[in-house]
């Protein structure tokens, strides 16, 4: 009775909100979990329809003997009530066969979770970091490495552009990995607690700083698969998504060929002098992507939370003060280091950048060159 | 009953106004401002939870900035978790332990009187934070290092207040321990106990263990960030997931300190309104303690994610699931209660009813959340958020309000309006489900919990979930009004108030003597 009433009520409150609503022309009512594309995330997806229907049967036959009763043996109907208030033998019954469907339940559960702990043998090692509000990704054997970052626009998030299909759930550096082979995160973090996840490749696991977790996965089909941080991790902790690119073998080594070169080319162009006009152009680009979310694009930062920069202190003072607490951090606040993050031409461009805008004259550049002497 | 209203006049001298309630340190005062509160906290904790609901009514920022967002989640878990429930439970243990054991009052009064007026403080200190540089707390309500360093000057303040809740609740804890062992009257033996003082010493238990173990570890956060300790700082050799552990060492037994109680209240209710005694009382108490028991042994639940050893998480695993079985063993009792009774469905019963679907339904979804190779893909998304909403709102919340529709007529003298009490309820359960159940299906389609915008996708639900949350919301407004309705006037309520009623309380007159039983009646 009280759970039809509440079906119905909710199938005709969900029909009113489709009426009214022009956003739930685009949102798709999805109601389990996935089947996934890791063998993993099929276990998982298994165990979870298993325990789902025990979990109705049991209700099923509690509920209906409730229902039954609250139908048939109410006062209005004459009744008078039994006097009996116990049963060993019932009591027994119905604390031993609860159990042994745990039991039941519990095998399969271990072998699945054995499974899913088991990184050995991985065909390839990714170390993922995790920063107030992006993921670092190095790849272990190849030496490719770089920073995933939000790709939607400002104005999607504050309603003045439409949203784009995957609203919140792009990054500008996709990670990238081959189908068909054992891939094994390193997981650990700069700052805070993060946690990486995917729901199509089946396991979460916590970003901490001081460890480093490990899980596992094999894609089976080639595609875009796409996940949020899942620990609360501060103010931007909704706005660091996971994209993760599964390509064919050769797509992929011909991805991690062109990451190469992309290094390589960064690296001579760290050797050489930078103009002005660059150097602010790479630095706005680097604001935009790391800085802004404390320290906002108008350099006015948050009050009592995050320092303006405009006109601040540390922007107007000496330069390599300046660049010192950009690279190492401020312990205690969330200004984290960046050294590891940024390369010598991003952290010149971005203290260049920051000591020249938003009224900030003091003209200063800062060149790659000076950055890795500094390191 | 004329043995109840004689007694030393002296002891009935107090002040009037304001200063009765300052000073009091009579059970009934005290469980009064207890209760009301708790309720007042409920509505503050309520305004934060529509605050939520509104901006996640669609994707993009409209109302709020996420920072802000971070700390009305914290903030709502905080004053609805130690503000409303916590508080209901002591307020009802304050007016119906003395009562239903035959006793006085409390045994340490002024202790009592103690026990309660450093609430407002603490909650005044706590909610003074959201007027802070910085803004209040925003790490949630579970506290984790490093991020929760990061709070602004409202940190040493959420410390504070955590500790004097925490002192707060220890004193209220040791009084109703040793009201219970020492104030029974005679022949009340401990198994003939009414079940909601059983639940409640079990439950005063938990609290003197853990209390000590949250104020330890929220001490050492303080000493983090003020002396430089390292406790939790990896770079200083500590360890971040330390805290957690310590924190759920805590935090689980918590969760059946905010269950417990209410198990207790349904058991009261569920016989008196089938006219029929409880099935199995005995199994009834073992299963409570050894869900007491079983909540020190199964925190790391909480943290299937961190990287624990796999033999950790299988024990914990095991351990967790094992939970179900004295919990299965008490909505089955339940039910049996029911089975063959002459049942009405009077306000009070409806909510325990309510209770018994709603938390089981609750309680399956913890059963699956227990299975660790699943949880990975549950954890930290909308599925738990439904899960504790369930055991938690449609659990502890419907117990609380239940129970205040069961014995605010003995409390007042007055009876509720039972017209209103039915549509309170009805509405209520209603919303509720509307609220919550959707976010079942959030969760399992991928959306993570504390987020302040999430992807088109998730939209749909999440429209139907806040309708479902400002109707939830509206609803509790009409139940304040209820609540002083009754409190102001009504139909005289009879000592027994309801047919079936058992039970030492019901012999009193509605509303009880000041001082429940000067003299201690006879229990057969």
């Amino acid at each position: 009775m009280l759970v039809s009433k509440t079906k119905r009520a909710l199938t005709a409150i969900a029909g009113v909100a489709l009426v009214l609503s022009a956003t739930s022309a685009a949102a798709d009512y999805a109601l389990n979990l996935t089947p996934g594309v890791t063998p993993i995330s099929h276990e998982a997806h298994t165990l979870h329809m298993l325990i789902m229907e025990v979990c109705a049967v049991i209700g099923l036959i509690v509920f209906g003997a409730m229902f039954i009763s609250i139908i048939k043996h109410r006062k209005s109907r004459g009744v008078k009530p039994a006097q009996f208030h116990e049963s060993t033998a019932v009591e027994i019954v119905w604390t031993i066969v609860p159990f042994l469907i745990l039991v039941g339940m519990a095998i399969p559960a271990t072998k699945a979770l054995v499974a899913m702990e088991d990184t050995s043998d991985a065909d390839l090692s990714i170390k993922v970091t995790g920063y107030q509000w992006r993921w670092g990704y190095d790849y272990v054997d190849d030496g490719v490495s770089f920073i995933s970052t939000l790709a939607t626009p400002k104005e999607e998030i504050y309603n003045q552009q439409p949203k784009g299909e995957n609203y919140l759930l792009e990054v500008d550096h996709p990670l990238v990995v081959p189908v068909n082979k054992k891939v094994r995160l390193l997981i650990t973090s700069n700052d805070v607690i993060h946690a990486w996840w995917v729901p199509k490749l089946g396991m979460k696991k916590d970003a901490i700083p001081g460890y480093i977790n490990q899980m596992w996965f094999k894609i089976e089909k080639e595609g875009t698969y796409r996940g949020q941080c899942a620990e609360l991790c501060g103010k931007d902790h909704g706005f660091m998504p996971i994209v993760v690119v599964a390509k064919n073998e050769a797509d992929y080594q011909q991805w991690v060929a062109d990451q190469k070169g992309v290094a390589t080319a960064d690296k001579e162009a760290a050797q050489r002098d930078w103009s002005k006009a660059e150097l602010m152009a790479r630095g706005e680009k680097v604001f935009t992507g790391t800085c802004a979310a404390c320290h906002q694009a108008s350099g006015e930062g948050i009050p009592g939370t995050f320092p303006a920069l405009k006109g601040g202190a540390i922007a107007t003072g000496p330069k390599a003060d300046h660049l010192a607490l950009v690279m190492h951090g401020k312990p205690g606040t969330a200004m984290a280091s960046f050294a590891g993050q940024l390369s010598d031409t991003d952290l010149a461009a971005v203290v260049t950048y920051e000591r020249n805008s938003w009224g900030n004259d003091t003209g200063d550049l800062v060149q790659p060159s000076e950055v890795k002497a500094a390191r | 009953m004329s043995t109840a209203t004689t007694h030393d006049a002296h002891n009935e001298e107090h002040p009037s106004g304001l200063m009765r309630w300052v000073t009091t340190t009579n059970h009934k005062d005290i469980g009064t401002l207890y209760l009301l509160f708790a309720l007042m906290m409920f509505i503050v904790g309520g305004a934060m939870a529509m605050i939520i609901r509104a901006e996640l009514f669609e994707p993009g920022l409209q109302f709020v900035e996420p920072q802000f967002f971070n700390s009305m989640t914290t903030m709502h878990a905080l004053v609805m978790i130690f503000g409303a429930v916590m508080p209901a439970f002591v307020g009802l243990a304050n007016w119906l332990i003395p009562m239903m054991i035959g006793a006085p009052d409390m045994a340490l009064p002024r202790m009592n009187n103690w026990s309660f007026w450093i609430l407002p403080f603490a909650f005044a200190i706590l909610l003074s934070t959201l007027f802070m540089e910085g803004g209040a707390p925003a790490g949630g309500w579970t506290m984790y290092p490093p991020l929760v360093l990061q709070t602004g000057n409202a940190f040493p303040f959420l410390i504070f207040s955590v500790h004097l809740m925490g002192i707060s609740s220890i004193m209220g804890a040791i009084n109703v321990i040793v009201t219970i062992v020492n104030m029974r009257a005679p022949g009340m033996t401990m198994m003939k106990m009414p079940l909601f003082v059983w639940t409640w010493l079990i439950t005063a238990y938990l609290l003197i263990a853990t209390m000590p173990v949250l104020a330890g570890a929220v001490t050492m956060l303080l000493t983090d960030r003020f002396f430089d300790t390292s406790f939790f700082n990896a770079a200083g050799g500590g360890d971040p997931v330390m805290f957690q552990h310590i924190f759920w060492f805590f935090g689980h037994p918590e969760v059946y300190i905010l269950i417990l109680p209410a198990f207790g209240i349904v058991s009261q209710i569920v016989p008196t309104f089938a006219r029929k005694p409880l099935f199995g009382y005995s199994s009834m108490v073992y299963a409570t303690a050894s869900i007491a028991f079983l909540s020190f042994i199964v925190w790391a639940h909480h943290m299937f994610t961190v990287g624990m050893p796999l033999t950790g998480e299988l024990f914990f695993m095991y351990a967790t699931m094992l939970i179900a079985v004295p919990t299965g063993v008490k909505v089955f009792n339940w039910v049996s209660t029911m089975w063959r009774g002459a049942m009405t469905f009077e306000t009070p019963m409806l909510f325990a009813l309510g209770f018994v679907v709603m938390f089981t339904i609750g309680g399956f979804s913890g059963l699956m959340l227990a299975m660790a190779p699943v949880d990975f893909q549950y954890h930290d998304t909308y599925f738990v958020v439904a899960h504790f909403h369930y055991v938690l709102v449609t659990g502890a919340v419907f117990a609380i309000m239940g129970a205040s529709y069961y014995w605010m007529p003995k409390w007042t003298g007055h009876m509720y309006d039972e017209r209103l009490g039915k549509l309170h309820f009805w509405l209520s359960t209603i919303s509720v489900n509307v609220l919550f159940f959707p976010q079942h299906f959030l969760g399992l389609a991928g959306m993570p919990r504390r987020i302040p915008d999430y992807s088109v996708q998730f939209a749909g639900f999440n429209e139907i979930s806040s309708i479902g949350g400002f109707a939830f919301g509206l609803t509790q407004l009409l139940y304040v009004y209820i609540v002083f309705k009754t409190i102001k006037g009504g139909a005289k309520a009879t000592d027994q108030v309801w047919e079936g009623a058992h039970g030492l309380e019901w012999t009193l007159p509605s509303p009880p003597p000041y001082h429940s039983f000067s003299t201690a009646p006879e229990v057969k």
